[in-house]
């Protein structure tokens, strides 16, 4: 038993579930993606057992390609993050009905084929094959099936899909350079490599482009807001809950290890550009009217923290990282699962039009301020966790970095708590407000219980990624 | 056993705020209101054993529960400490807290939402018991953290109101920069010490471990978070605010618990605050400088509220003007002397706004002492504890930090006095504008006029006494708060005996009360004199009545700037970086010799061909080499 069999449940998921008609396909897409869940979490189970889960066989001979799959504990921590999303996001959508559900569902399933594929391969080419096959769903899922004008979304999404493409290129470009040194696409023989400073400098950025691009560090995000807006909800969930890790995972698994010259050479300015991108998020967050957007930006702010965590290169950086981004997945998906929630009501995304909602809502209100609190990180949410380790990380680094990205604790309270004051407060809305149904509280439920507890309790979380993390960093000094 | 009691003590209050917020709107308003008060009194009673084992046995208890958080240098558990600092916290926490919680049955009672009420107060006492019995640094961040949200949940309580909203989410920010400053700090001791444990990092202290010019800034960085929680000079502006709440969040959160964290903390951190004299003396002048500016507010302030908030502000000041002298232990004498004076001054008000049915403003009242016998002497007994007169306990508290002052530096002795006349005068001047002369307000209110029920008279009776006594612990001679907090300061704190010159000194202070009593009885008994409408107010009088115009200042500078530039990035800086990357398209466009026959319009095409024209670029760079 080895990780492919997850690789092959969601792909043969995908199959099925185009097969299984539009009426069946939510509940088919659910079904395989929890087992997928399922299975993840039984492997995790084998691995920390001490078992070997990994997975190698030759793909290609010329060049030399091969299917190889590794699973360390950062990998095993992603494809859990995937997996466990991937069934919430199916399931918070049932309150959706889309035409031609089955190609909408298999879509959402291959995407979550193609990023596991992502956060398991260990051979450069391969992995790069799941990168771009990762963009291919999300690109006719917010193509197709996202809202708005119709002329203005294809604008915004191709040129999200043009534009994060042009940056894989580059990846591309690099990982044919290394071939040419290395012989081998593999991890471990790239790892190897000696490469002189000038080449690490040119193999950085270049995989740095398309990084910065997916992830997005300004001033590369400029597709990011738009696309978020425009993209249905579950397209949002999955662009912002999983995709954008895989940039953040990519910097720790393939960029840091390859080239860490580059890396340490280049570390003020990266961690600069990183927190320039927290505070120019936050302050871009606080007027947003549209509330789908102002998630996005804080989104762009959260991950420039990450980001920023990932290039301190310390054990410190990238744990908290690692923690940020699986508890920055499950939060956004939350927020935008509320503003999904509001919209199904109020057919709106404006928040001047909303207001006036708690009175009506007990329960939706509750559940809502506690993601707004996670997001704001309040101890006691896993989100803290993150964000205390990472800024431990930048204080040591500098004491500046921390004062500087530390000031997202200010800023984010400041847009999350307007936000939430002017879509919920204030005098009771004319509209009727039902309180969340039953599906919908379960999905919410799922998320705040998963934060709250590994807010008290992050100890497994952290101990299945650190062995790992310690491994990459041994590479990089 | 012991574990068990201690996770009791700190759950059970949890444990009351989950019924509530479960089952509350099922049982009746009674039933919702009697288990909230029940769980925090079961804490108090829990306190009251922990309090007494430390007397017999003297040794602190500190249990470790689970691992939490670690980094590279250090591991945190999740761990807590019952010690002599704690133990005395989560006294007078969960005692007044119980009162508190016993008065709003009776004031909350017509509220919808009652069953929330009692469940935020409940987590509120929760988070507040996690921020002093916690053994390191993060746990009382937690803790922190916690009671600021709960502070924004209550102060916002009425959220139809957006103005009460909008104080509950400043109180929430500026607290916020305090925490900033409090994280940074933790980092830096983590940095030194590899440690956030308070044991451990006294024990490293002693065994002589310690870079002072960094420990520098981690103290002053523990001190903005500490002016923040606890309203002091630049961040105190919350504080008047977060009078929109209801009262009983004002008396517990605001004015008796929560806000006196600041001073839990430095008293915490005491050992650190010792080795840095430049931040305690920055603590000094902050502290004094509070008292007064928030003194010289409240003599003007026509908001029953209001005024006793900025009394609030201008007390904590005092005790951190203590703090600052390094006698922690007369500031928590002042935290506990204060905490019973102003938590009944604070209910008491409540008690006359609801006899008035919302009247908060002093214009409008007069006269109440017949109608209402119980609020006003259970106030009065209180208002001349916090003007200082002998023998009540607030003379006893405020006497010893005036000696310190006058020991230590003489113009920070002469700030505090000026500002014990002003709290006396406008103590004064509360009084008699609310109890004595002519009722002011509508007929309608006067033929309502009645003394609260005793669910909310008990509570002011019981604080009343305290205020009255309340001194006794730490009476001069016998110094048992100073003895009891010995163990836990690093430097002994020098005794006062009493001979001719305390006395002298004493005398003084005792007269200056007097005086700032006699002046305002002048005015506001022998004059008559009623505050002007707001309109009338000219001069410096407007300019204080207004706050000197602090929070107009701190809008103009800070929040109007952040949100043009929040518009400015959103509407012009955003469209350009889209357009640069538009822009590069259309370079690598026009570069390709059949530009003008590709200009389609397509996006698409663009962005194609500046990837290409990339692509181009850096493979060459490559090949070159």
């Amino acid at each position: 038993m080895d990780v492919t069999t997850i690789l092959l449940l969601l792909l043969f998921g995908s199959i099925v579930t185009f097969f299984a008609g539009d009426k069946m396909a939510s509940k088919v897409a659910l079904l395989f993606s929890l087992s997928a869940f399922g299975f993840s979490l039984y492997l995790l189970n084998v691995f920390n057992n001490g078992n070997d889960i990994s997975f190698i066989s030759n793909w290609i001979d010329m060049p030399k390609v091969s299917l190889a799959f590794k699973a360390d504990g950062l990998s095993m921590a992603m494809v859990l993050l995937t997996t466990a999303l991937t069934p919430l996001i199916i399931f918070s959508s049932f309150g959706n009905s889309f035409p031609n559900a089955k190609n909408f569902y298999a879509l959402v399933l291959f995407m979550s084929f193609a990023m596991t594929g992502t956060f398991l391969a260990a051979d450069g080419l391969l992995y790069y094959v799941f990168w771009e096959l990762a963009l291919i769903p999300i690109y006719f899922i917010a193509l197709i099936w996202g809202n708005g004008d119709s002329e203005k979304r294809k604008n915004a999404v191709i040129k999200f899909f043009i534009y994060t493409l042009a940056g894989s290129l580059f990846m591309l470009i690099g990982f044919a350079y290394l071939y040419t040194k290395a012989n081998s696409f593999l991890l471990e023989d790239l790892y190897k490599l000696d490469l002189s400073e000038t080449e690490q400098c040119y193999i950085f950025f270049a995989f740095f482009l398309a990084y910065a691009i997916k992830i997005p560090i300004i001033p590369f995000h400029t597709w990011q807001a738009k696309v978020y807006q425009k993209a249905p909800t579950v397209g949002t969930m999955l662009l912002s809950g999983i995709m954008l890790k895989m940039g953040l995972y990519s910097v720790i698994r393939w960029q840091l290890p390859i080239a860490p010259f580059a890396a340490k050479t280049y570390m003020p300015i990266l961690i600069g550009l990183s927190i320039a991108g927290v505070i120019y998020g936050s302050i871009v967050a606080l007027r947003q009217k549209d509330l789908k957007k102002l998630l996005a930006y804080s989104s762009l702010a959260h991950v420039g923290l990450i980001a920023a965590g990932c290039y301190t290169l310390t054990l410190d950086g990238l744990s908290g990282a690692v923690s940020q981004m699986i508890a920055h997945g499950f939060v956004i998906v939350g927020l935008f699962f509320a503003a999904e929630i509001i919209y199904r009501r109020y057919e709106t995304r404006t928040i001047s039009e909303m207001g006036g909602i708690r009175s009506q809502t007990p329960k939706f209100t509750s559940m809502f301020m506690i993601l707004v609190l996670a997001s704001v990180a309040l101890p006691g949410t896993f989100n803290f966790i993150g964000e205390f380790t990472v800024l431990y990380s930048l204080s040591q680094a500098n004491m500046w970095f921390a004062v500087l990205g530390g000031t997202t604790i200010i800023l984010g309270a400041y847009y999350m708590l307007k936000m939430f004051q002017n879509t919920m407060l204030g005098e009771t809305n004319t509209k009727v407000f039902t309180d969340v149904t039953t599906n919908e509280a379960i999905t919410l439920v799922a998320i705040i219980g998963f934060l709250l507890f590994f807010g008290l309790y992050p100890k497994p979380i952290v101990d299945l990624v650190i062995p790992s993390l310690k491994e990459i960093l041994s590479n990089i000094n | 056993m012991e574990t068990n009691l201690a996770l009791l003590l700190l759950l059970s209050p949890f444990a009351g705020f989950l019924f509530n917020i479960f089952f509350g709107k099922k049982v009746s308003k009674s039933i919702s209101g009697a288990i909230g008060t029940f769980t925090v009194f079961i804490s108090f009673l829990l306190s009251i054993c922990f309090f007494a084992q430390l007397n017999q046995n003297g040794k602190p208890f500190e249990i470790s529960l689970f691992d939490w958080i670690s980094v590279h240098n250090f591991k945190l558990d999740f761990g807590l400490l019952l010690d002599q600092l704690s133990l005395l916290w989560l006294l007078f926490v969960t005692g007044i807290g119980t009162l508190i919680h016993l008065y709003s049955i009776s004031y909350m009672h017509d509220d919808e939402n009652m069953h929330k009420f009692f469940a935020y107060l409940n987590l509120f006492v929760f988070f507040m018991i996690t921020l002093v019995i916690g053994n390191n640094l993060l746990v009382m961040f937690i803790g922190w953290e916690g009671v600021g949200l709960c502070s924004y949940l209550l102060i916002g309580f009425w959220y139809k109101n957006q103005s009460y909203n909008d104080a509950a989410k400043k109180a929430f920010i500026m607290n916020r920069i305090g925490d900033l400053g409090f994280l940074i700090g933790i980092f830096i001791i983590g940095q030194l010490f590899s440690s956030l444990n308070y044991m451990e990092i006294k024990q490293a202290i002693t065994a002589g471990n310690h870079s002072s010019a960094m420990l520098g800034i981690a103290t002053l960085c523990l001190f903005i978070g500490a002016c923040g929680k606890s309203a002091q000079l630049p961040l105190y502006t919350w504080l008047p605010d977060a009078m929109a709440g209801p009262t009983p969040v004002s008396a517990l959160i605001h004015a008796a618990t929560m806000v006196t964290a600041g001073i839990f903390m430095v008293t915490r951190m005491n050992f650190l605050f010792d080795l840095t004299p430049d931040v305690q003396n920055i603590i000094a002048i902050v502290g004094a400088s509070t008292a007064i500016v928030a003194a010289s507010i409240g003599l003007l302030q026509n908001d029953i509220k209001k005024v006793l908030a900025y009394s609030t502000v201008s007390q904590l000041g005092l005790m951190f003007l203590a703090l600052g002298m390094g006698a922690y232990s007369i500031a928590v004498f002042h935290v506990i002397t204060h905490a019973f004076f102003k938590a009944c001054l604070f209910l008491g008000s409540g008690s006359v706004i609801h006899a008035l049915h919302g009247e908060q403003d002093m214009r409008n009242m007069g006269g109440l002492r017949k109608a209402m016998p119980i609020t006003f002497w259970t106030m009065m007994i209180s208002t001349l504890a916090i003007a200082g007169i002998f023998p009540f306990a607030g003379f006893w508290s405020k006497d010893e930090i005036l000696m310190v002052a006058f020991e230590h530096n003489k113009v920070l002795w002469v700030v505090a006095t000026i500002t014990s006349i002003m709290t006396a005068f406008y103590m004064f001047r509360l009084m008699y504008l609310t109890f004595f002369k002519e009722f002011r307000g509508t007929s309608a209110q006067k033929h309502h006029l009645h003394e609260s029920p005793s669910l909310i008279t008990i509570p002011l009776v019981i604080l009343a006494i305290l205020a009255l006594i309340g001194g006794a612990i730490n009476l001069p001679g016998s110094n048992w708060l100073n003895h009891f907090l010995e163990p836990i300061l690093a430097t002994k704190h020098e005794e006062h005996v009493l001979g001719t010159h305390e006395y002298m000194l004493m005398g003084v202070a005792l007269m200056f009360a007097l005086l700032g009593i006699i002046g305002s009885y002048m005015k506001y008994i022998k004059q008559g004199f009623v505050p002007k409408v707001d309109a009338e107010i000219l001069g410096i009088n407007k300019t204080v009545y207004n706050k000197y115009y602090v929070d107009e200042f701190y809008t103009f500078l800070i929040v109007k700037p952040i949100n043009s530039l929040s518009n400015f990035f959103r509407t012009t800086l955003e469209p350009a970086f889209g357009k640069v990357v538009y822009g590069f398209g259309t370079v690598a466009n026009g570069i390709g010799t059949q530009g003008r026959k590709l200009h389609t319009g397509s996006i698409g095409l663009y962005l194609f061909a500046f990837v290409i024209g990339i692509v181009a670029i850096i493979s060459y760079l490559f090949i070159a080499q």
